[in-house]
């Protein structure tokens, strides 16, 4: 599946993204983003993984130039290889991320309730968003949309309805709409399909995937499912208290993980049939205004051992397309059997 | 309570300048606790005296030193405003707290009059009051019918509030303890609405003084008690500005602006510290 | 549609339950009070040496049927709504024998023009400079608006009003301070009693606008910088949308839902204003008639200015309400 003799589209670069407060005389830095190297190739699926506030989402905001203060690029790069041209959006002024934007780079934000304006028609919100960048007449443009939203399975009269009106997996419908309409050549997801019950998720899934394959988009997404990633992914790379620990196509992540967070993240997945006790990972993710020393997830790993207390394992390549920031990386064995993963797969 | 002022002393300038004005205005109503001359008593000076090193805020027509005059209407304007917003204070937790709480037909009941209070204008009411009640109407009086107009608009926050404290666990434990539905709204949910409270109290003070500024110097209050709306009155009444006694305006306008600017910014900058949102990103959430 | 019919039901409801409850309370008011209101308004009439005895006598008919004291109280209060219904409050004192109630409609217009002129402007002055400050945080002319709304914003009407006559009538006399048109020129339609009317509305005008735009300013200014963080604008605004379409459409559009039903809950107390300010600069409204009612104890006249500004606010409440739906159309589907 992994596509290794395809060209890059994005290239990060020791990428750090740190939040920077000062409230009421409280000062803190929260290192959301911190030393990440990465890149996706033309039309991968790349899946993010990783807990909740371990930097994914902070980390896939800066991939889509949409950070905000207090949340700031400290250090490295972003860099794009459009059609129309390279662009760092790390660095980009506003108006050389605007021409990209949505044309070259669209972004699905977490969360279809919230992203579409309450008191908007959603034919209006099509127009505010894709009109200028298209360029098209308004009956081409008009056209363009209903055979897009035909393509997404949505009758035309959406366009007329405001997003209440609307059941929960149109409006992520209508959102992905929104994002591919213009048929971008790179597509950043946030949580497409988290809130939407197992059957919406499948099909929107399915129709990410559609849509995609149609373009030959990039897709980089995140979830912390990792049922969504083997659906979806060609790769995926796990994040752990802002960095990348671990890097590799999907069915090598999850028949053999090399990095001992991976390990758990696969084998806490649910399966039906499946009962064994699961071992719980202790502790709690690290505190990123104050993390732990060397390898950030030595406090709760069961191989640690004194070289992970005291120095961060660098990303190393342990395959082809496969890398693993742990000093022990041999020692890491499945805590599935390969035929349970592969349940996981199908 | 206590880090919370200090912390919006040190980090919030409209809060200390807020507490400044306010602090200004108290102390000097204060001095009339050791005021050498009777607030009630005319013709006890040379009238129409300019501010000098002797009368600081010179005299008026009527022979009174202002100095020791707006500092007694100071008072009473501080404790009106006091006892209107404790006592609508009282009223606007109970049907708050009772609404958001027990919630159901008990919560439309309240919501319903709530609606129809806010909807009646006040000021033809109180002017109403005064007709029939005349020289009966003293200050405490009027307190209290404002009081009974003074609570809605915050009842409904404190509704809003207590709609979200209903679901969350401690109200659970509490109910599961056995403690009573009065047990649980004060001992339980009456701290959280506090905060609120308070900022809604400094406004409630700003309507309730500008209100009676207003009808004394229509005349429609006991003019005899000095507050700094019958200081007005008695101005006008003796046409202050057109004889050139600027002073005897002057100074009690000014000192209005100084209390209400003072009280607002105090009451914004509290509003601003409990704002959900803006506590989020204090704690960095 | 079926969701708007039964808003404006509901809606209509209330309106009427403010109108009895309000009139009920005049009703209350005047008969619990210690003092006999007939006799206290005959009483006051004879000291201002009111020497016409047909005056008095039709006066104390009217007030006797009003507010007798003979019949049980449930009837006279029937008696006191069927009176209300029919708008006959019975003569005024103060222009006998005109009814109050011709007093009032007089009245009615002035008040009526100046407190719609002075809320539309404040209300969109104020939203629209709010809306602005909370969407470009760092405008230093915006900063410096939003400090002048700090400092005139609490300031009660009667103290702004007052300052605008001292300044306009005292140190720069510039324009008209007192009545609603001079005194030299026909009412009707024509140029001189028309800018007449404009420039005797300035000042009073002008006052209810410094006091009330602070208001809507601050109030916009804080929705304003909560909904720019919501996620529909953070997301418009990443996709490229047109700056002044995210400004109208996303941001101040989500506002004025709210700004509307803060609107509705004003007027009574932007009515107090008026009423106040009105007396201020001798406008010929219902604020300077109830208070020369008041002043000459005209009992028939205040009743009536009480009981038609309660309808009155209660009426221009339900007609911002009826707005709402259209603003909000989450409200419509219900």
């Amino acid at each position: 599946m992994s596509q290794t003799t395809k060209q890059d589209i994005l290239r990060v670069n020791d990428l750090k993204a740190y939040y920077q407060m000062n409230y009421f005389g409280v000062n803190r830095e929260v290192r959301a983003v911190d030393g990440i190297t990465m890149t996706v190739r033309k039309g991968e699926v790349y899946g993010i993984a990783g807990e909740s506030s371990s930097g994914k989402t902070s980390f896939i905001k800066v991939l889509a130039a949409a950070i905000r203060p207090p949340l700031r690029v400290v250090s490295g790069t972003v860099e794009f290889d459009f059609k129309s041209g390279k662009i760092d959006v790390a660095h980009a002024s506003p108006s050389e991320v605007e021409r990209v934007r949505w044309r070259d780079l669209s972004y699905i934000m977490q969360g279809s309730m919230s992203v579409l304006n309450p008191v908007r028609k959603i034919g209006k919100t099509f127009r505010d968003f894709a009109f200028r960048p298209l360029g098209l007449s308004n009956e081409a443009f008009e056209a363009r949309v209903i055979e897009h939203l035909r393509r997404l399975k949505l009758p035309p009269e959406v366009l007329n309805a405001f997003p209440h009106e609307l059941s929960g997996g149109m409006r992520q419908r209508v959102t992905i709409g929104l994002a591919t309409v213009c048929h971008p050549e790179f597509v950043i997801a946030d949580e497409p399909t988290t809130a939407l019950d197992v059957v919406v998720q499948k099909e929107v899934l399915g129709l990410i995937r559609e849509i995609q394959q149609d373009m030959n988009s990039s897709v980089v997404f995140v979830t912390h499912d990792m049922s969504v990633h083997a659906n979806m992914a060609d790769r995926v790379g796990i994040i752990y208290a802002g960095r990348l620990v671990e890097e590799g196509p999907t069915r090598e992540m999850f028949f053999a993980p090399k990095h001992p967070y991976t390990a758990h993240l696969v084998a806490s997945l649910p399966r039906i049939g499946d009962t064994t006790q699961r071992p719980a990972l202790e502790g709690r993710p690290p505190n990123l205004a104050d993390p732990p020393q060397g390898c950030r997830f030595h406090p709760r790993c069961p191989l640690a051992v004194d070289k992970c207390r005291k120095d961060v394992p660098p990303l190393e390549q342990v395959g082809p397309d496969h890398r693993t920031a742990c000093w022990r990386w041999q020692d890491v064995k499945p805590l599935v059997s390969p035929h349970v993963a592969h349940g996981v797969m199908a | 309570m206590f880090a919370v002022f200090r912390d919006l002393i040190r980090y919030n300038i409209e809060f200390a300048i807020g507490l400044i004005l306010v602090g200004a205005v108290v102390i000097f109503a204060c001095l009339s606790f050791f005021s050498p001359v009777d607030p009630s008593l005319i013709y006890m000076t040379i009238p129409d005296q300019p501010p000098s090193a002797q009368y600081w805020f010179g005299t008026n027509s009527r022979g009174q030193d202002m100095f020791w005059q707006l500092s007694a209407a100071m008072r009473n304007s501080l404790t009106f405003g006091l006892t209107v917003a404790v006592l609508s204070r009282i009223i606007s937790i109970a049907v708050g707290l009772t609404a958001g709480y027990v919630g159901g037909w008990v919560d439309r009941v309240l919501m319903f009059i709530n609606d129809i209070f806010v909807a009646i204008p006040i000021f033809p009411v109180l002017v109403l009051f005064y007709f029939v009640l005349r020289n009966n109407m003293d200050s405490l009086t009027l307190a209290l019918i404002m009081a009974c107009f003074g609570w809605p608009f915050d009842a409904r926050l404190i509704r809003s509030v207590a709609l979200g404290l209903k679901h969350r666990e401690f109200t659970r434990h509490a109910v599961f303890a056995g403690m009573s539905t009065r047990k649980v709204l004060l001992e339980e949910h009456l701290p959280y609405v506090m905060p609120i409270v308070f900022a809604t109290f400094m406004n409630n003070m700003l309507w309730s003084i500008g209100l009676e500024v207003t009808l004394a110097v229509l005349g429609f209050t006991n003019i005899n008690n000095p507050t700094i709306g019958t200081s007005l009155y008695w101005a006008n009444s003796h046409s202050a500005m057109v004889v050139g006694v600027w002073w005897w305006i002057a100074i009690p306008v000014a000192m209005i602006v100084i209390t209400f600017i003072g009280l607002f910014l105090l009451a914004m900058s509290m509003n601003e510290y409990i704002d959900p949102r803006s506590r989020l990103r204090r704690m960095g959430a | 549609m079926q969701g708007y019919l039964v808003f404006v039901g509901k809606r209509l409801l209330q309106l009427l339950a403010v109108i009895f409850f309000g009139v009920s309370a005049t009703f209350l008011v005047t008969h619990l009070s210690p003092i006999s209101p007939v006799e206290a308004a005959l009483g006051r009439m004879t000291a201002r040496s009111v020497s016409n005895p047909e005056a008095i006598v039709a006066m104390r008919a009217a007030l006797t049927e009003l507010y007798g004291v003979e019949e049980p109280i449930i009837t006279q209060y029937i008696n006191f709504w069927a009176r209300l219904v029919r708008g006959d409050f019975g003569p005024s004192l103060l222009a006998f024998p005109t009814p109050a109630m011709t007093l009032v409609m007089r009245a009615l217009p002035w008040t009526v023009t100046l407190l719609t002129l002075a809320t539309l402007i404040t209300f969109v002055i104020g939203n629209v400079m709010g809306g602005l400050a909370g969407y470009s945080q760092n405008n230093r002319f915006l900063k410096a608006f939003g400090l002048v709304a700090i400092g005139i914003q609490p300031i009660p009407y009667y103290v702004v009003a007052f300052i605008m006559l001292i300044v306009f009538g005292f140190l720069w006399p510039v324009l008209p301070i007192s009545g609603g048109f001079a005194m030299d020129v026909s009412p009707g339609f024509n140029w001189p009693y028309i800018s007449s009317v404009i420039q005797h509305a300035t000042l009073p005008a002008l006052s209810l606008v410094l006091v009330g735009f602070g208001g809507w300013f601050l109030g916009m200014r804080a929705l304003v910088s909560n909904i720019v963080t919501e996620d529909y604008v953070t997301y418009a605004e990443l996709a490229g949308v047109k700056r002044s379409t995210i400004v109208t459409g996303y941001v101040m559009r989500n506002a004025l839902v709210p700004q509307l039903t803060a609107l509705a809950m004003a007027l009574g107390g932007v009515f107090s204003g008026t009423v106040i300010t009105e007396q201020v600069f001798n406008y010929p409204g219902l604020g300077s008639l109830l208070i020369d009612a008041v002043n000459a104890g005209d009992y028939s006249l205040v009743l009536a200015v009480s009981s038609v500004s309660v309808t009155a606010v209660a009426i221009a409440i339900f007609i911002v309400d009826l707005l709402y739906p259209i603003l909000d159309p989450r409200v419509r589907a219900e």
